[in-house]
């Protein structure tokens, strides 16, 4: 299996744009692929596909809960908290846990000595499994409102296709903080969406700042070429970034798009193009494997 | 007056209608709590005058000379962030949540808490007013704490200069930072655009600041990309009760008034987007709570 996310620091580039389309053509040229929408906040990729749910999987989370009458107000369960989810004030024998902030790691159970926290689970989000012929073809995390964190579900939507074959294709969340980093982590191969603007540029560098302290190979895709500058090309140019693709700016793409269909359904061509790069990113990956294997039999 | 401009979806053009609201009267404090891609210092360019470090959460590194590889901590963390490689226990640090369990339960005391300063936050001056951002350093966490630094910050500022209006430009999603942008604020713009994951995500931001109940306003951005879907969003804020503030056409000038780092508003006044943001601001501003 090869894991290929699809990610921007700025969000609108052509994130989902770029996935869903590379999606359709490699399963229109016969290749085994999933995808997988790990945009938790705002899941959008199912829209662009005929589909059924097939399997929902709930994911929750563990908080405590604490038993006023065993609680002896010592305050240990306070002090091993580091998310400030525990509120406590022992002379009025009042304490409360404050379950938007607790992170379910269990430091207060293990901290309590009186036996007074038990665990219950919380619901976080889903993921959600759609399928045309019996095999998984989409899988999709949602995150429930008012959640504070994306991560538990998007971290299950991955360990889901974990045993699965074929490519892997990652939708991933904007920015390049920890949602981010959790969907690009498993990946063997991170395509960056960007725009030839001073604002796409200038989340781009976030991004690979990101990438390369992580050491995640990536190539970019310029999406809406011909609007803004040139600065986005000089800069991979400079930095020795692979420019993978250019997508022209086109009203009619953006029409196409906005109604949720596909541009690579009826633009031949364009589903070519895409499919041609994940190819090469598939051979490269390949070859460099290859590389490193002989590499260690020679060593040895 | 804090009026935070948020969207679900990203690239809707959140960032250049919140540069045009901050260049339409003079004197006002910018806070720009996109802190993961914070971009509008880019067309302000502010002179710093204040530059405070945010620590932006912990991470657990093993002392291997103290570690006998007895593997609790790795039985107890919760985040899948600790593994056995190579016969040694290895510690992830995209993975660790730097919830201090295993430092606590180590037997060995062989697990310390490193903090992660390589975050900022700027305060200072630009040229219609104040302006207060925060940088996340690449792959950092806990951005929503960084956003309320970022508002704390702004507030103070707003004060001290006697500023009354505070413009914020919030991040994309529904999730823990956008809370932090929203809470307690007076008024929410949230920025879409006519396609069908702008709808989809206008409609879980809608149910986040209804579920704070705070007064929203959508702006359909590029709205005539797509008539008909810009139609929908109309009717379905219609129905839910939601003010459409107004409807901005596409135009390329925004982006050459980004490459030129101005505001479309002083980009040019004249342009139509520009008369209509006026028309949207005084609406906003003037609806009474």
């Amino acid at each position: 299996m090869i894991k290929i996310a699809i990610a921007s620091g700025k969000g609108g580039t052509g994130k989902t744009f770029v996935a869903t389309n590379i999606f359709h053509s490699l399963v229109k040229n016969q290749i085994d692929a999933v995808l997988v929408d790990c945009d938790a906040e705002a899941p959008n990729a199912v829209a662009f596909f005929k589909t059924k749910l097939t399997r929902v999987i709930e994911v929750t989370q563990l908080v405590p809960v604490i038993d006023t009458r065993a609680c002896t107000f010592c305050g240990k369960c306070y002090e091993y908290c580091n998310y400030n989810a525990i509120f406590i004030l022992p002379p009025m024998k009042i304490i409360n846990l404050i379950e938007d902030l607790c992170h379910g790691c269990g430091a207060c159970t293990i901290a309590c000595r009186y036996g007074a926290i038990t665990e219950k689970h919380v619901s976080l989000g889903v993921v959600n499994f759609y399928s045309n012929n019996g095999k998984p073809s989409l899988v999709e995390a949602q995150m429930n409102i008012g959640v504070m964190s994306p991560v538990p579900v998007i971290k299950a939507a991955i360990k889901q296709i974990n045993d699965l074959t074929g490519t892997v294709i990652l939708d991933s969340p904007p920015g390049t903080s920890c949602p981010f980093i959790q969907t690009v982590a498993p990946a063997d191969y991170v395509i960056l969406v960007t725009e030839p603007t001073p604002f796409g540029l200038s989340d781009l560098q976030q991004s690979i700042a990101t990438l390369r302290k992580i050491n995640k190979p990536c190539g970019v895709i310029i999406n809406r070429a011909g609007i803004g500058n040139n600065d986005v090309y000089d800069w991979l140019q400079e930095n020795n970034i692979p420019l993978l693709m250019e997508i022209p700016f086109k009203k009619e793409i953006a029409g196409i798009y906005s109604v949720g269909e596909l541009v690579s359904a009826t633009d031949l061509i364009f589903a070519k193009r895409l499919s041609s790069v994940v190819e090469k990113i598939i051979q490269n990956g390949n070859s460099s494997h290859q590389r490193e294997r002989r590499n260690r039999e020679i060593e040895y | 007056m804090e009026i935070a401009v948020i969207s679900g979806k990203g690239g809707t053009g959140k960032s250049s209608i919140s540069a045009a609201f901050a260049t339409l009267n003079e004197g006002v404090v910018v806070a720009d709590c996109d802190v993961d891609a914070a971009n509008l210092y880019l067309l302000f360019n502010p002179i710093h005058e204040e530059e405070i470090v945010y620590i932006g959460g912990n991470k657990a590194v093993i002392n291997y000379g103290l570690c006998t590889g007895c593997g609790i901590c790795e039985s107890y963390c919760r985040f899948d962030a600790i593994s056995v490689i190579n016969s040694r226990m290895v510690i992830s640090g995209i993975t660790c949540d730097g919830c201090f369990l295993c430092s606590h339960i180590c037997p060995e005391n062989a697990i310390k808490m490193v903090q992660n300063d390589k975050s900022r936050m700027y305060s200072g001056s630009f040229r219609n007013g104040k302006m207060v951002y925060g940088r996340l350093s690449p792959g950092a966490e806990n951005s929503g704490k960084l956003v309320n630094m970022v508002r704390e910050k702004a507030k103070g500022v707003a004060k001290e200069n006697s500023l009354e209006t505070i413009i914020i430009d919030g991040p994309p999603g529904i999730g823990c930072p956008v809370i932090s942008t929203i809470t307690g604020v007076d008024k929410v713009v949230i920025v879409t655009e006519p396609t069908i994951s702008g709808l989809h995500d206008m409609q879980r931001t809608v149910e986040i600041v209804q579920k704070f109940s705070l007064p929203a306003f959508v702006i359909v951005n590029k709205y005539d990309l797509n008539s008909d879907m810009s139609d929908q969003i109309e009717d379905w804020c219609r129905q839910n009760r939601i003010t459409i503030a107004g409807l901005l056409p596409f135009d390329k000038q925004m982006v050459e008034a980004m490459i030129m780092g101005k505001s479309i508003m002083e980009f040019n006044s004249d342009n139509e987007i520009s008369k209509k943001i006026k028309i949207i601001w005084n609406k906003i501003t003037n609806q009474k709570k």
